[in-house]
């Protein structure tokens, strides 16, 4: 029988940052016992696993993972979404526990990319040949990154917020820079941050330049880590003890899009539309609105790509996203908080770890567990995820009323 | 003077070098490679469609840092051509933020990528800005 809801019974992440003497099977694990301990659960009670990694050795992480913590026998699904890959093995696990296949579920997230560098453009350029033949979809004579645009990621994400400034103005290097300087601020506060050093301004538009207008403190930071969920169905959940019912968190709402056509969206991907029809869904699912949100995850991979994502997930009004960050509305005082964790220019962003370490900072928050940044109060939040390409997960979660 | 040939082939080069997209013939959406159904509608007809050589810049970035081997820093940026977006390099200008502007209006305009031992020339593109323009 269907389930009727969905709760996230457990869940953790590792420390984000250099794990030198942890492979990714390693930091899977350290993730999964201790998001089943957190559950009170153990591998004997999880009906189904969806493991996600994007960059690693192509082997099976999912039965690498049960071979390392319990091989039960249970369908495994390795996923890869690009950026999204975290927030897609949290939704495969959703689906089959939603589906009535099982009452409990896991899934995993974990990468390994401290000192991986700059990331798209292949890594290597081509040289020329010695003789022009036409080669692949564009009949190309020779290597075309960096003479017809760029395949880099700073570099595409770079045009994703200036395109929204040639839309709506009243974007600038300095204005760019202020939402880093944010994300910043907030992760001197998160002990399993990448880094957790406070960068002034001026620091921040001094450091090197990447793709304008993103300095390298503006990209995502490049990092080792894993985290971790269980998953659980409401009817399940009341079968369990009163202090694992009250720890629990509601999904109010799971949701997973592509990007629909429009005119220009395979010349420069498009992650506004995909992302604005997520959020539409989301908030329908859950019954709430942008307004009722205590807290944002948001996937701020540059500073270039958070402001559009204010405006995509309707924080703001359409073309208001540039006044809005300006009111202070997205610091942690502010009306909205905004990546509290430090988000992916500070906290890190191991791929396929990021789109369950950011529902692990939500639940933090409306457990109340969340030390020294928790927001106060804190009943319910959102958390986001794009993967160029594209695909994009948010997830609505709401503190149990128990 | 060897021959040359165009760096990708939706380039046609000749006296006035221009892109040219295949055109969804149900729909009118435009591609850069080849599709076997159209994204946009689901037709299978396409014909090619001349790109106009002149448009505004969309949206740039200035790269600083690229793949070993590719020259920085180059200005990358999408340009839409009448209608149709087309990526490219903004060339022809210094490459900073106060000589490339969003908005500003450009033009198509080929030059040479290299040559290979054959003496064959192969020719690239990029969009230059159009003299005079007030292009804030």
């Amino acid at each position: 029988m269907a389930a009727d809801e969905i709760w996230i019974l457990g869940i953790n992440m590792t420390k984000f940052g250099k794990h030198p003497d942890l492979d990714t099977v390693d930091l899977a694990a350290e993730a999964t016992m201790r998001a089943l301990s957190d559950a009170q659960v153990t591998m004997k009670d999880i009906g189904v696993l969806a493991a996600g990694n994007l960059m690693g050795p192509g082997r099976a992480l999912g039965q690498q993972l049960q071979k390392q913590v319990g091989q039960t026998g249970i369908p495994v699904y390795n996923v890869a979404n690009a950026c999204a890959t975290g927030a897609t093995a949290l939704r495969t696990a959703i689906m089959a526990v939603k589906a009535g296949e099982c009452g409990m579920g896991l899934a995993v997230g974990v990468e390994k990319l401290a000192g991986a560098g700059l990331l798209g453009g292949g890594g290597q350029a081509k040289s020329d040949g010695a003789r022009y033949e036409p080669n692949g979809r564009y009949g190309a004579v020779a290597t075309i990154d960096g003479r017809i645009g760029t395949d880099t990621m700073p570099g595409v994400f770079a045009q994703i917020g200036m395109e929204y400034g040639h839309r709506y103005g009243g974007t600038s290097f300095e204005l760019f820079a202020r939402i880093s300087e944010k994300n910043h601020a907030h992760s001197t506060l998160n002990p399993l941050a990448a880094y957790n050093k406070r960068m002034s301004l001026e620091q921040i538009m001094g450091d090197v330049m990447i793709a304008y207008p993103n300095t390298r403190p503006m990209c995502s930071a490049n990092c080792d880590g894993a985290a971790a969920a269980v998953v659980v169905s409401g009817a399940k959940l009341r079968t369990l003890a009163p202090d694992q019912q009250r720890r629990a968190v509601k999904v109010s709402a799971s949701v997973l899009t592509t990007d629909p056509w429009e005119e220009a969206c395979q010349v420069l991907p498009n992650v506004n539309t995909l992302t604005r029809n997520a959020a539409q869904q989301a908030y329908e699912q859950a019954g709430v609105g942008p307004e009722d949100l205590d807290l944002v995850e948001l996937h701020d991979c540059f500073a270039t790509a958070e402001l559009v994502h204010y405006d995509n997930l309707m924080l703001c009004q359409p073309g208001e996203a540039v006044p809005y960050f300006e009111s202070g509305a997205t610091w942690r005082d502010g009306k909205t908080p905004v990546n509290v964790s430090g988000g992916l220019q500070s906290k890190g962003h191991p791929i396929a770890a990021t789109g369950i370490a950011n529902i692990w900072e939500v639940c933090h928050h409306l457990r109340g567990e969340a030390g020294d940044r928790q927001i106060a109060d804190a009943k319910v939040g959102l958390a986001h995820v794009i993967g160029l390409g594209s695909a994009c997960g948010v997830h609505i979660l709401e503190r149990s009323a128990a | 003077m060897g021959q040359q040939v165009p760096l990708v082939d939706y380039l046609v080069l000749g006296e006035s070098p221009h892109l040219v997209a295949r055109e969804c013939e149900a729909c009118g959406a435009g591609f850069f490679d080849r599709r076997n159904a159209c994204a946009a509608c689901g037709g299978t007809s396409f014909a090619p469609r001349p790109v106009p050589a002149e448009g505004e810049l969309r949206t740039f970035t200035i790269v600083a840092h690229a793949a070993p081997g590719i020259p920085v820093p180059f200005v990358a940026g999408v340009v839409d051509c009448g209608g149709t977006s087309v990526r490219g390099n903004v060339i022809n200008t210094s490459p900073d933020p106060d000589h490339v502007r969003l908005g500003m209006k450009v033009r198509l305009v080929t030059y040479v990528v290299g040559t290979d031992d054959d003496g064959t020339e192969a020719i690239g593109f990029g969009f230059e800005p159009l003299e005079g323009t007030d292009g804030n």
